[in-house]
């Protein structure tokens, strides 16, 4: 018997329909995933199940869990259920735990809530919990606030409060999207071995095709709040029947082509960082001892040749972006140079910066923060030209810009266009825009394709390479992620605890790492061809 | 915890010394001349000499300051031109009215304004939401004197349930003085919750929208326990910072509620003051005002570090009085907000 099982549900806010005649059924102890790029109604589904749904949603069809009507459920019923039976991890752990409150509240409050136990003996039942989600007694008490944890701990935590009273079935939206790889690896061992335990059902919801086949036993595919297809992993991913799911295999794996890969060696360094460092000032432990400082770059040396693409990777926190915002003299190194194109960037006054700004430019990450809502894309894209030595008129700055979106492959039509018109993608191309408009020698990317779907994140990696080709730009990538840097870098520099520990041509460095840090990064990413062989495998 | 409280102390301290140095600096730039006062139009030249002399106000600048601000200190706040008793008594006299009165009309606007947020918040944009914001935006561009004629009439004229002015003094039984503070607190602290429930109304919505509300729905918690749990707490932040800044208001209030309501608090007293120019006892009352307002945001300061644990751990991190993260935002959105509402019913008045 199933333990969930949705069928024919439609689901609209408003005028807006989201979910079309979804069927998704889960048997306990399955492992179910969820897949789609953002809008295919995955979140919705999860949250119909819950009953958290938004004020102005209005669902139809049927969703059973264990026998009981969900969508005819009392609110009474709801919440005996969540919590209960049904537990939710979600995606960001940053922000998914109450600042306010210690952890051991938190995990609590959901026991006491339920079983009308005492304080005591929730907190009992917490601790036992914590303990089993990997946070052990010594290092994280009860007493612990959220902000005390990092972002992996912190998910520990959600997951300890959805697990807590033991749920038959549990639902994680994204829960490892937010998180490095190597944390990744971990919160999904712990959640695979919770499933094992406690026989539970386990929804996975997420975006990333590797993920979902290392973790499912089935599989339904989402598009536009429609399911395409559904049925066994591996026999879903090695036949790529339906057409949408080959398009989904295919983007996940993609690899730009780059004609010309480039040859370390042959030119003049274009960026040299010799023995950088940053030191922050620690946490003060008494008034009277000055703080113990921070390093969050040690030593880092490091050279980019012109039109060479090099993949700084390492895991969140050490230091790749600290090291970034120095190459763009956002920031002051505490010890070491940096010189561009020769020249010292480093310990310069503002005004002399000019030309290196004007030859260095940026991607981040989140489109949908970098740019001001209240500006036209003419001004926005245009806005390095400042820069310039010389100011080009009106009409010339349209030029440009006309010009420029043309080659992210967006059209000039749109520079009159305000960012919220335009989807992740799009605004992901804007910022690309932006950063070769003043035909920079150098682009820094911050994690440019994290935010973005598979199929969106393949057509920007072509645009990087394609670039790359044209105008020979040389590129210095940030990223957590393997396949990016496989997929576009000549070099790879692996950095832990603010050093570079390990550096080469990007396929010696994924294919063969030789220090610890690589190793666990190359161990911990999720691969589809590694996960279909896998799961071909165990079923013979 | 500790580093942050000591440097929010310091910081009250130099406050204080600088808003001294400034009331001082006023009263000295003022016109008119205190011992001519005193002795009226017909004394001659010599005899205000000769009073100017005694009390002190030919002395060099600096050591007038001095002097006095030791005084404040030891709480010798010099005699009063007029009454020539000394400040400290007219004070000690006034103080036990001003002080019951606005400590009664700051508990009233927070015991009024928290549960109309709340209930706004959790109704939003339904009709008792829209009714109650109404009713909070008449209070906020209605005059308090207003409010305390419309009181007068209601409890005291028609319904005869409280006296219309005076106070009986504390000696007359504490029920019967409190009776007579009733409409007065009440009539402080309307406009006050008014714009009290509007910023917690709004900071409530906005925790409402936190991950980690869905997080407490998903626990299985009723929406209801879900609001009281966890979104008033962290919507606090906002609500004790206007708090803070909107005592200055309520004790100005106290000057033209003590007036219509005839009560012998500190409000009519420096009212009398000024129009006497007694300008040592305007000092010691305005610098008392000052002390009450530093003293109640240094409270508040305090409360943020109860409130949010992000303060109490991170001594690093509080540069600006504030925990890192959400909250500075929040605080500047609610005094945003804070000011547009007040501009307004400025305006209209």
């Amino acid at each position: 018997m199933n333990l969930l099982e949705i069928e024919n549900l439609s689901l609209s806010i408003g005028d807006t329909p989201i979910l079309k005649g979804v069927e998704l059924t889960i048997a306990p102890g399955e492992v179910v995933g969820l897949v789609g790029e953002s809008g295919s109604g995955k979140s919705m589904t999860a949250l119909t199940v819950m009953r958290l749904l938004p004020h102005l949603a209005r669902a139809e069809g049927r969703v059973a869990f264990d026998s009981i009507d969900i969508l005819g459920a009392s609110e009474d019923q709801m919440c005996a259920l969540r919590g209960d039976d049904i537990g939710m991890v979600f995606q960001e752990p940053m922000t998914a735990l109450n600042p306010v409150k210690t952890i051991g509240e938190q995990v609590a409050e959901g026991i006491r809530w339920h079983t009308k136990a005492g304080r005591a003996e929730a907190e009992e039942r917490a601790r036992k919990i914590l303990d089993r989600v990997g946070l052990p007694e010594a290092k994280f008490p009860l007493s612990r606030y959220p902000h005390e944890l990092s972002g992996g701990q912190r998910q520990r935590v959600v997951i300890a409060i959805a697990c807590a009273l033991k749920p038959k079935l549990l639902i994680a939206d994204e829960p490892t999207t937010a998180l490095d790889v190597v944390l990744q690896a971990q919160i999904l061992d712990l959640l695979r071995d919770l499933v094992s335990e406690h026989r539970m059902g386990l929804l996975l919801i997420s975006h990333d095709l590797a993920v979902v086949t290392e973790m499912a036993d089935r599989l339904t595919i989402l598009r536009n709040g429609e399911v395409m297809e559904a049925g066994d992993t591996a026999r879903t991913l090695s036949e790529q029947q339906h057409p949408y799911t080959r398009e989904l295999a295919l983007a996940s794996m993609h690899v730009p082509a780059r004609p010309k890969p480039h040859l370390a060696g042959s030119a003049k360094p274009l960026l040299e960082v010799e023995g950088v460092g940053r030191d922050y000032p620690g946490r003060r432990k008494s008034l009277f001892r000055p703080a113990q400082p921070i390093r969050a770059v040690d030593d880092v040396s490091l050279t980019i040749e012109p039109a060479q693409s090099v993949a700084l990777v390492g895991r969140s926190g050490c230091g790749k972006s600290t090291l970034a915002r120095m190459i763009l003299a956002l920031d002051k190194p505490t010890a070491g140079t940096i010189r561009f194109r020769g020249e010292p960037i480093t310990g310069k006054p503002e005004s002399t910066l000019k030309p290196a700004r004007r030859d260095m430019q940026v991607v981040f990450q989140d489109p949908y923060g970098s740019f001001d809502p209240r500006q036209k894309v003419e001004k926005l894209v245009a806005e390095p030209l400042h820069l310039l030595e010389k100011q080009p008129a009106k009409a010339e700055r349209r030029e440009m810009v006309a010009h420029a979106l043309q080659e992210v492959g967006l059209s000039q039509r749109d520079m009159d266009k305000y960012p919220h018109e335009f989807s992740g993608g799009q605004r992901q191309r804007l910022s690309i825009a932006r950063a070769i408009i003043t035909r920079p020698k150098l682009v820094v990317a911050d994690e440019p394709v994290s935010a973005l779907d598979v199929s969106i994140r393949a057509q920007i990696l072509d645009l990087f390479a394609e670039l790359n080709q044209k105008l020979g730009i040389a590129y210095l990538f940030i990223t957590h992620d393997l396949t990016v840097a496989r997929a576009m870098a000549d070099e790879v520099l692996v950095m832990h605890e603010g050093k570079i520990v390990e550096r080469g041509r990007a396929a010696e460095v994924l294919d063969h790492p030789r220090s610890e840090a690589a190793q666990a990064l190359v161990a911990a990413a999720p691969d589809l061809h590694r996960a279909i062989a896998r799961r071909m495998q165990e079923q013979g | 915890m500790t580093a942050y409280l000591l440097k929010r102390i310091i910081i009250a301290a130099l406050t204080l010394v600088l808003a001294s140095i400034v009331v001082f600096a006023v009263m000295e730039i003022l016109p008119g001349d205190p011992a001519r006062l005193m002795l009226g139009l017909n004394a001659s030249a010599d005899q205000v000499e000769v009073l100017r002399n005694q009390m002190g106000l030919n002395a060099p600048l600096v050591l007038r300051y001095l002097h006095w601000a030791g005084g404040l200190l030891s709480l010798d706040f010099g005699r009063s031109y007029t009454y020539s008793v000394p400040v400290i008594d007219l004070v000690r006299e006034r103080v036990v009215v001003s002080l019951p009165l606005a400590l009664i009309a700051l508990a009233l606007s927070t015991i009024i304004a928290i549960p109309v947020g709340v209930f706004s918040a959790s109704r939003q944009g339904r009709a008792g939401d829209t009714l109650a914001m109404g009713a909070a935006q008449l209070g906020v561009a209605v005059p308090n004197f207003w409010f305390a004629l419309i009181l007068i009439y209601l409890f005291a004229v028609w319904l005869r349930l409280v006296p219309a002015g005076g106070f009986p003094g504390w000696s007359a039984g504490i029920w019967t003085a409190l009776k007579s503070l009733f409409l007065p607190a009440i009539a402080l602290a309307l406009p006050q919750a008014a714009i009290l429930g509007r910023v917690a109304r709004s900071a409530l919505i906005e925790v409402l929208n936190e991950d980690y509300i869905r997080t407490a729905r998903a626990k299985g918690l009723p929406y209801r326990t879900v609001l009281w749990r966890h979104a008033l707490r962290n919507a606090m932040i906002p609500v004790l910072t206007i708090l803070g800044l909107q005592f200055a208001f309520l004790l100005a209030g106290t000057i033209i509620i003590e007036n219509v309501f005839y009560l012998p608090g500190l409000g009519r007293l420096i009212f009398q003051a000024i129009t006497q120019r007694d300008l040592i006892v305007v000092e010691s009352i305005v610098m008392l005002l000052v002390a009450a307002v530093i003293l109640i945001n240094l409270i508040v300061d305090f409360s943020y570090a109860i409130v949010d644990p992000r303060l109490r751990a991170i001594p690093g991190k509080v540069r600006s009085g504030f925990p890192s993260g959400i909250a500075p935002k929040q605080i500047l959105r609610a005094v945003q907000r804070f000011r547009e509402t007040r501009n307004r019913s400025r305006g209209r008045q």
